[in-house]
This record gives C-alpha cells, structure tokens and sequence, in this order.
C-alpha cells in the first residue's frame, strides 16, 4: 500500500531532448491511475523512471513519503508487467510466479511460497498451468503469468506498461476487466501506461493525458470527457473522436460551417475580441433531427457523404471547407494525436433507428450547450466549467473510495 | 505445401549426405579396425578381411599395451594430463568469456570495440609463430612443461571465438529479461546468474566444446611447450615406440587415438540437445 507522489520530474536524453518534462503527479492510496498519450509522449519513460529504470534528471519521486530517486529497482518494492510479459522461458509458470519470493531470500519457507504462488495462480485461473513452460502457452496465459508474478509478492504498487497491446481486441477486452476486478479486490496503488483510450477510460480512476512529455491533464475520466482542458484532451478522449469546426465569432452567434448558432451571453464575453475560434462537437451530441428526438436546439442540413452501421449505432462523415485561418493548427493537432492528416470531416454518431445512407441531404440538430469552445491561439478551452469540474472530480473521488470499500468488505466476507 | 517440399527435398539432401557421410566416417573405422589387429595382422594382409581391412580374429593386445603394457608409463600420465589440462582450460575460458562477452553485450564502455577487433586480431595469428617465442619466455619463467604452461596457451586460443559466440547470445536476450528480474527484486549479478546465464545455456555450451576440442586435440603446443612431466595425449603418441627400432608402433598409436575420442564422442551426444538454440522462444511475444 503506498502513496506515490511525483514532482517536477524530468526526463532529459543526452541530447537533452526532454522525454518527460516537469511532471508533477499525486498518486493516491490504492488509486488506478491511467498514464495515456500518443505514441512518443514519454508516458512509458515515466512509468519506468517511477520502477527505477530510467534515471530521473532532476525532481522527485516519493514513495510513502520517501524520496526513492536513487534507489535500485529491487528497493523500491514496485512490482511492474512489462508490455512483452518478459517471463523467464527456462522456468515453469509456478517458478515464474514464484521467482521473486524466492530471490527475497530466508523471508518465506517452502510452504509459504508454494501457498502464494497457489493463491494467486487460483485467482488468475493459471492453477492448470503452473508446471508448463512459458513457450507453450497463449497469449492470454502468458499475460497473466506475468501478473501473477507482480501480484505474487506483496509490492507497494504495481505498475503496468501497455499489458494488452499484443492480445487480441476480445482477449484485451477480457483481460481489461480482469485487471480492474484485482484492482480493486486488492486494493493496491496502480500505474498503468497505455495508448488506448478505451482502456484508459473503462479502468482509470484518474487518468494523466500527456504529449510530448508534458502533463496535459489530469482528471477522472469523466471530468476529461465533459471538460476538457484544451483541444488535445479533447481531442485524444472520446471515441471517435470529438469534431473541431472552424467558427468565425458573429454578433451573439459563432458561423459553423453548417449555419450560425446563437451563443448566450456568458459565452459572448468569452470569445469578445477574438475572429475565429475552434468548436469541438462530440459526435454523439448530434442528432438526426427527422427522428424528432430533440426539440429547439441548432439546426442545419448537410449532406452525408459515408455512413457506417454497426447494429447498436451508426455513423454519418460529413466533409467539410476548414477556415484557412485555422486549418494550419487543426492540421498540426491532429498530427499530434497520430492522426493521418486525412480530410476534414465531421462525424455524427445517429441512432441505430436512423435511416440515414450515403448521399441523403439531411437535417442535424444539437444543444448549443454541448459545444465546447477551444482559443485558436493556446488551444485552451473557454467552455470548461471550473465549479463543475470540481464536482466531477469530487464525485469521482468519493466513488473510488466506495467501490474501495465494497471490495474491501466482500473480501473479509469472503476470507 | 510446406510438407510437400520437405519430402521432396529430402531424397536429394540424403544423396549428397551419403557420400560425405562414407568420406568422413572411413577414417575413423579404418582407426578403429587397425587398433583391433594384432601384430601380425598389421603385417600380412590375409589374417584380415573386406581386403586387408577388418580384422579376422579381434585383438585386444593394443590395449593391453597402452594399458597395462610396455605403452602405459607413457600414455597413463599423458591421458591424466590430457584431462586435467582440458577440464581447466574449459572451466577458465567460458567463465572468462561469459564475463567479457556480458560487459560487451550490455554495458556501454569505452574500448568495447577494441576488445571485440583485437579479439578477433589474435587469432589471426598462426599458432606455429607463437611456439617458439612462449616456448623461450615459458623456459624463462619457470612455465614450461607445467600444466599452468598448456593452459594458458589454450585459453589465447579459445577465448576471442568464445568471446564472439557468447556476445552474439547475449545480445539476443531481450533487455527486459533483465529488467524484470531487477524490478522482481534481483540484484544485476542474481539476475546474470538466474535469467542471463540459462538462456544463453547453449552459447556457453557451444563455447564449453570448442574450447575442450581445441585443446584435447592440439599437438602444436604440447609437443613444443612440455617434456615429460605435463605432456598430453596428443604429444605423447609421437613417443610411442615398437618393439625394435624398425617396427612402427602403429597399433598402439591407433589404440590411444580410439580411447582419446571417446570422451569426445560422449560429450557431443551429452550435449548436441543443449546446443540446440531457441531455448528463448516464448519469452516474449511470439
């Protein structure tokens, strides 16, 4: 059980390109948080300069309290799943399992570590495999022989480092829970660095978005979905993505695109002074209007170029002009969130009961309300809700600390 | 398909294999049928078959010879020798060379380059220009015909190629390996001796061998570097002599060279299955 707090570390290579730059993170007691980013963004290089790894170029890295910069990995009680699993092929799943208990030499006898290594092969359904060899098990397996061999010693923290990336999307998907299940059931402080929003979403109590190494954002997913800092958060959470559209500020209206919204007054004030800014639209925020589902809200009619049903949703693109005088930055945003620079085009996420196809010219509505409002220059967002956010965030912590609880007590149900 | 085209291939590999096979084996059959033939079937080609090359009547005499018999003062020391010498050249080299070979595959350092170059530098030298300079220095020094005085010859033989074989092991071991074994709690020499040195289990193998055929089988530097006390096998053979000055000891010769390939023989078929790479499949993703 431990409490890691990091501050202002920094990460700088030989050429002193910073990997990792002034990053400040309060780890709480037994919290799952999520290190998320495109690739490059120095999300993994900070995981490993936590387990002891990499060095840390200046800051500080406390555990409980202590500051654990110089020391070795094996003194800072971390236990770590690699992204390739990194079992040992000439010992057998249970040796695996068992190799750290028995390198903590005198501390456990025989009987011990065979009933650690029994529990925890049980509680990863390996307890059929524990006397194969790593090359003869699948990917699955393999995955949890290396978490069986984190969970196995009674580590402060664990840290994982993109532990599904080489599984299979159902597999990841089983897996995902399976993770979030022993988190909770054990209680135990977690890093988790992965690239895939989804995973970052569904298991993070709170999740730190970075780029390039800096510290974006760090909030419960939900407060990252509803309030986003800046264009790069925005953009990097939600699945697909969240639309950004040109607007150029009118007379208490912003001109989309697609027509002119009104704006209340509030948001008025925040874009006074300023041409253009930049209007993030989730996709599920707009509706077909033919289907009656909302009433009042902006309208407007586009004409649909592709759509994809999937049974339960589907999606429309609707391609679009980008102003010129922001296309530069839109261009650049989504480069740095891995995109491939493809053309400019809004997605709608429309109910499974729309009968939407290619080609039809149709007609959109959505609440003004659900617009977030990006500054074209610093990219930060003018929309964000302070007080609201807090209150998120606040209802988040105390969620946390519920399910904490719950699992705490069906444990000593159970024991 | 893939089935298909190893049938195919086999009936085509299996000619050009029986010929070499025949080529190579013929040698040591021919060893072994003349250190069964007593004296006077080495000299008259009736007592023998298959035309003068099989023994009609199986002898044991060469042995008893070596063994027991007028042989055995010189080629009992020399067997003792042999093995003592070997063993610790082995033990030396692929200890030393796992080492080296670890730094060189890991460690980032100033010289490593050098090592690796001047390494390879030193074998290019022929083994018949280094005798007679060590042989003048080992008289020097107190070295020659000892058993330290083979050993050390052996290992400037053995180490650069067991050096380059072991670095090429290591650098297949994936760095996370290690890592992992840090983070579980290993300091780096627990994690060389429990994670690094079994998976490079059939480098240091392969090493092993070459390094005890290189030295079992060297006449060169036991024939220069020795006289009666630290001679070995190899040396000792040229020693052997028959019953008068104008009869070759052929059969005793052929005796000694059957019992000194038999260690080999046992040590290749110990170890061929260790040698076998791949022993890292599964380590990671695969």
């Amino acid at each position: 059980m431990a409490e890691i707090v990091l501050t202002h570390l920094v990460k700088k290579y030989g050429d002193g390109f910073p990997a990792v730059n002034d990053v400040s993170l309060d780890i709480a007691d037994g919290e799952f948080m999520i290190l998320v980013g495109p690739s490059g963004c120095g999300k993994s290089t900070l995981l490993r300069m936590v387990v002891g790894l990499e060095d840390i170029t200046s800051g500080d890295l406390l555990i409980n309290g202590n500051r654990v910069n110089d020391l070795a990995p094996r003194d800072r009680n971390l236990s770590m799943v690699f992204q390739n699993y990194a079992l040992y092929p000439h010992l057998t799943v249970f040796e695996n399992i068992a190799f750290p208990l028995r390198l903590a030499k005198g501390k456990h006898t025989e009987a011990q570590v065979r009933e650690k290594v029994t529990q925890a092969a049980g509680m990863l359904e390996l307890t059929e495999h524990l006397e194969r060899k790593p090359s003869n098990l699948s990917g699955g397996q393999r995955q949890r022989v290396a978490m069986g061999r984190a969970i196995v010693r009674d580590a402060d923290a664990f840290l994982f480092d993109e532990p599904l990336s080489n599984l299979d999307a159902k597999l990841r998907g089983q897996m995902r829970t399976e993770i979030s299940r022993m988190q909770r059931r054990l209680g135990v402080t977690t890093i988790y660095v992965t690239h895939d929003q989804i995973e970052a979403m569904t298991l993070g109590d709170r999740v730190a978005v970075l780029k390039k190494g800096v510290l974006q954002q760090c909030a419960s997913p939900r407060e990252l979905y509803d309030q986003p800092v800046n264009l790069f958060v925005a953009g990097f959470i939600g699945s697909p993505p969240m639309n950004f559209l040109p607007a150029r500020v009118g007379d208490g209206t912003l001109s989309l695109p697609f027509g002119d919204v009104p704006v209340g007054t509030d948001l008025v004030e925040k874009v006074a002074g300023k041409d253009v800014v930049i209007v993030g639209l989730r996709p599920e925020h707009i509706k077909d209007a033919s289907l009656g589902d909302v009433t009042g809200g902006a309208r407007f009619n586009a004409t649909v170029d592709v759509t994809e049903w999937l049974g339960n949703e589907q999606y429309a693109y609707i391609p679009f002009e980008p102003d010129p005088s922001v296309q530069a930055l839109l261009e650049e945003l989504d480069r740095d969130l891995d995109g491939e620079g493809m053309r400019t085009q809004m997605v709608v996420n429309l109910d499974a009961r729309s009968r939407l196809r290619e080609g039809d010219d149709a007609a959109f509505a959505f609440d003004p309300a659900s617009m977030h409002v990006f500054d074209p220059e610093t990219g930060a967002c003018l929309t964000r809700d302070e007080d609201l956010a807090a209150q998120i965030a606040r209802e988040a912590e105390e969620d946390r600390r519920n399910s904490l609880e719950r699992a705490k007590a069906r444990e000593a149900a159970t024991a | 398909m893939a089935l298909r085209d190893d049938v195919k291939g086999t009936g085509t590999y299996s000619l050009i294999a029986i010929p070499i096979m025949i080529w190579t084996i013929i040698p040591l059959l021919w060893t072994l049928a003349l250190s069964l033939k007593s004296t006077d079937a080495l000299a008259s080609a009736d007592a023998n078959i298959l035309g003068n090359f099989w023994p009609r009547q199986v002898s044991w005499e060469n042995y008893q010879l070596i063994f027991t018999g007028g042989a055995s003062e010189l080629f009992l020391p020399a067997l003792r020798n042999s093995i003592v010498v070997c063993l610790s050249a082995t033990v030396i080299s692929v200890v030393l060379a796992t080492f080296c070979a670890y730094a060189i595959a890991r460690l980032q350092f100033p010289g490593k380059r050098m090592i690796l170059t001047t390494a390879l530098g030193v074998s290019f030298f022929p083994v018949i220009a280094m005798v007679t300079p060590l042989f003048d220095v080992w008289r020097n020094i107190g070295l020659f015909d000892t058993i330290p005085g083979l050993i050390i010859p052996y290992l400037s033989l053995t180490l650069p190629l067991s050096i380059w074989i072991l670095a090429a092991f290591f650098q297949q071991i994936p760095w996370e390996m290690e890592q992992a074994a840090q983070v579980d709690g290993a300091t780096t020499w627990q994690a060389f001796r429990k994670v690094i040195v079994p998976l490079a289990a059939p480098g240091v193998f392969t090493t092993g061998i070459i390094t005890f055929f290189t030295a079992w089988n060297d006449f060169v530097f036991a024939i220069s570097l020795t006289s009666d006390r630290a001679r070995t096998v190899p040396a000792a053979l040229a020693f052997f002599t028959g019953a008068s000055q104008f009869e070759q000891p052929t059969g005793g010769i052929m005796a000694a060279a059957v019992v000194v390939t038999i260690p080999v023989v046992i040590l290749v078929l110990i170890f061929q299955r260790r040698i076998v790479a791949g022993l890292t499949s599964g380590a990671v993703k695969g």
